[in-house]
């Protein structure tokens, strides 16, 4: 069998998690990796919560928000930019691709643009295979 | 603590989730699962006997906890929490598990959908498990109402509010209000006068107690939630005093000089000093500086040597007001669609090509013809050719229908057979006559002898190819019906121009917080059940900014937004977000990098404390300042970190 990537998906609720609401209603399907967990803005992802994820067995971690300019709490996607920005740094340094991590914007109108990020997402994530670093101690906990 | 004891209710939704995913089993392994003490499932969990079974799981088993596994949280959230309240539970140790959405419709392999199901239920049951009841804090309604745009849905929704005796600022961008509604000559099927239906409540708003019309005026800025906004409108200066000018009309007469009419869209002229139509309400004009002489050149002052009530005050600024109000609704219309883009069909190079606004104003008895359909020689049309869908259903452009441009079309057609003996073809791809009375419209222009051509137009060329077309626009393309090319020699082109969002939809969408949909236009909260709100509490959409509409449908929204205003006034009172962030005063080191980051400035800084701390009426919940809190001293209520770390581990069971 191959393997199938486990995908921790935060979405913020005004935008993407009523993308991928639409998505369901409009019976698209895709790829059944992501779980999502609802924020209320992208900006509440904490860059623990990704290490987090990856701590507790996760393959790869997707954020979504509103389009920049949409934010239904002004620019907290803005912050969560800036936040994701310096994280991308971060992950190499501790053994995690670039490609486990992922920021892209979905609006409550565009469920198919939900479709393909993830799917798309859970290609390049299967590709990169199993996140083995999981059980090493030094990792956040 | 007490002992959490967690119920679970996995629903089928009809065949909805029972089909992809096996509910049993998803059922049995969540009573396996930590502090769940019973575990069911069920038909229609939200169904009255769904929701009982819960009820009476509470009070028999004593649980503090429940988790729904069924649709969306966005679609009964409420409905579940409201059933746990009255079974004596807070309702907010509540979680639902999306398995509809987000699982069952999405997901065609069924093994894959129970594993994903598993995985939803065991996050919730994770997650709720931490839960703890929250206050639901309540505010009162200020009763005043904001509506933006002067149009037919403004102007309903003004008029339904004031009537029931509640203050209502209406804010037009343009001198008088009207839309694009008083620009028209009739209305469709009905042949109504526009200008005669609309008028009376234009008067009814100039004059209404409860109204207070600001016109020339534009929002800038917004603060506040539902209950208590506050605006700031920039009232622009018209260089006339309102309080003086009794509309007489002696300045416009007396004015020397002229510039293209916006209200004619060009085709006509006003004065320097206008009113942009006769029926202008409020009837005071306003200066136009950028062609007056006395702002261009320092000399004139004609109007203000004949003004005898010394109205004219050419050192009028403009004004900044503020205003209180616990509801908006934004009814600021559409843009018609500018063809120019869309070469082929020689709008701009040819004389006679006109769009469907242009044709409404060459109809109307005061626009720039006095009503006579006639080319730009003067002389009456032999033959018209009224082409559909220019801008809409074309991939280029906007790939929506804007609903309303065959019946215009149709409309069209009846006063050009009415007032002139041409030959009208109408080229068309679909006829799309939906509303009351709109096919038998269709069936009557039928009989009035009007030549229906099915399909798209490629080209308008005055390329003549004999003496039949000698000096006519020739409309070319394929008859789809009759499967033949076809030229068809016309003296008169008329484009069903697309209805599109207004240029400024986003800086107007920011200046609201409120977002839009693909095709540009406003989001509705649900594009079903909820078609009047907005994601934003308080704030109201109703008319073509939500989506193209005829006018019964723009009034029938307007007054749906009048009314869900009403019920909040009425109500008195609003429930606030109960789901925001604290600080833990201990633990706050007083660094205030959350004071920046938060977009309603609800944190502060107290000096005397040296910590940072949250007024909670102004904090909407979106929980940015606790992810950059680099002591973990404040946590956002149901989203605390413990509560999300709960949700990832149980994501990845």
């Amino acid at each position: 069998m191959s393997f199938e990537p486990k995908i921790v998906g935060f979405l913020c609720n005004w935008c993407s998690y009523r993308g991928a609401d639409l998505a369901g209603t409009a019976r698209m399907k895709c790829a059944p990796n992501v779980r999502i967990i609802r924020v209320m803005c992208s900006g509440r992802v904490e860059p623990a919560f990704i290490f987090k994820a990856f701590q507790l067995g996760a393959d790869g971690v997707l954020v979504l928000g509103c389009h920049p300019g949409d934010c239904h709490y002004a620019e907290g996607n803005y912050k969560t930019l800036r936040r994701m920005a310096l994280l991308e740094k971060m992950l190499p340094q501790l053994g995690i691709e670039a490609d486990r991590v992922r920021l892209d914007w979905v609006s409550a109108s565009e469920g198919d643009r939900f479709v393909s990020i993830v799917d798309d997402m859970t290609e390049k994530v299967r590709a990169l295979g199993p996140f083995t670093k999981n059980s090493d101690e030094e990792k956040h906990g | 603590m007490e002992d959490v004891k967690i119920g679970v209710y996995i629903c089928h939704c009809g065949l909805n989730i029972a089909d992809t995913v096996d509910v049993e089993e998803v059922s049995k392994y969540a009573a396996t699962l930590p502090a769940v003490v019973v575990s069911r499932n069920y038909k229609f969990m939200c169904s009255d006997p769904g929701q009982s079974m819960i009820k009476e799981d509470i009070k028999e088993l004593g649980l503090n906890r429940v988790v729904v596994a069924s649709c969306s949280p966005l679609m009964h959230e409420p409905t579940f929490r409201h059933a746990i309240q009255e079974a004596g539970v807070n309702p907010y140790l509540f979680e639902m598990a999306n398995i509809r959405e987000h699982c069952s419709w999405t997901t065609e392999d069924h093994k894959e959908a129970t594993e994903k199901a598993k995985a939803l239920v065991s996050a919730a049951v994770r997650r709720v498990y931490y839960h703890q009841p929250l206050e639901i804090r309540e505010v009162s309604v200020n009763p005043n109402t904001l509506i933006i745009g002067g149009g037919i849905a403004g102007i309903q929704a003004a008029l339904e509010i004031a009537d029931s005796e509640h203050k209502v600022y209406l804010v037009e961008r343009d001198p008088s209000i009207g839309g694009h509604m008083i620009q028209f000559d009739k209305t469709f099927p009905t042949l109504d006068c526009s200008a005669c239906i609309l008028t009376p409540k234009m008067t009814s708003v100039g004059m209404h107690p409860y109204i207070e019309l600001m016109t020339y005026s534009e929002v800038e800025e917004i603060s506040g939630f539902v209950g208590s906004f506050k605006a700031k409108i920039r009232k622009k200066a018209r260089y006339v005093d309102e309080d003086k000018c009794n509309g007489c009309g002696v300045c416009i007469i007396k004015c020397p000089w002229k510039a293209a009419s916006e209200f004619d869209l060009g085709l006509g002229e006003r004065k320097a000093i206008y009113t942009p139509f006769a029926q202008a309400v409020p009837n005071i004009p306003v200066i136009d500086t950028e062609h007056c002489a006395y702002f261009l050149k320092g000399k004139c002052r004609a109007c203000e040597k004949f003004c005898e009530l010394g109205a004219i005050d050419f050192e009028q600024v403009d004004q900044i007001v503020e205003v209180e109000v616990g509801n908006i609704i934004i009814t600021t219309g559409y843009d018609a669609f500018d063809p120019t883009p869309i070469t082929q069909y020689g709008y701009g190079r040819f004389d006679n090509v006109y769009t469907g606004l242009e044709f409404e104003r060459i109809c109307n008895a005061v626009g720039p013809t006095s009503g006579k359909i006639v080319l730009k020689d003067g002389s009456a049309p032999k033959s018209v050719a009224i082409l559909h869908c220019v801008g809409s259903r074309d991939e280029n452009y906007h790939e929506y229908c804007s609903r309303v441009c065959c019946m215009y079309a149709l409309k069209y057609s009846h006063l050009i057979k009415e007032r002139t003996d041409a030959e009208v073809y109408q080229m068309y791809i679909d006829m799309r006559c939906f509303g009351k009375a709109y096919e038998e419209f269709y069936k009557r222009l039928s009989e009035e002898g009007v030549n229906f051509v099915r399909g798209k137009v490629a080209e308008v060329t005055d390329r003549a190819i004999n003496e039949d077309e000698d000096g006519k626009l020739i409309v070319c393309g394929e008859d789809t019906l009759l499967s033949k090319i076809i030229r068809v020699p016309v003296d008169m082109v008329i484009l069903a121009t697309a209805l599109e969002p207004r240029a400024d939809a986003a800086e107007v969408a920011k200046l609201f917080g409120i977002t839009k949909s693909a095709d540009g236009f406003f989001l509705e909260r649900h594009p079903k059940l909820d078609p009047v709100a907005t994601m934003t509490d308080g704030v109201y959409i109703a008319g073509c900014c939500q989506g193209p509409k005829d006018i019964p449908d723009t009034v029938a929204q307007a007054s749906a937004a009048a009314t869900r205003v009403l019920a909040l006034i009425s109500k008195g009172r609003v429930e606030l977000e109960a789901a925001t962030a604290v600080i833990d005063e201990e633990k706050c080191s007083g660094c205030r990098i959350c004071n920046l980051l938060c977009p309603y400035s609800a944190i502060s800084y107290i000096e005397d404390e040296k910590v940072s701390r949250i007024n909670e009426a102004l904090c909407k919940g979106c929980g940015t300042c606790v992810a950059a809190c680099p002591s973990v001293a404040i946590t956002h209520k149901q989203f605390t970190t413990e509560e999300i770390t709960a949700e990832i581990e149980g994501v990845l069971v």
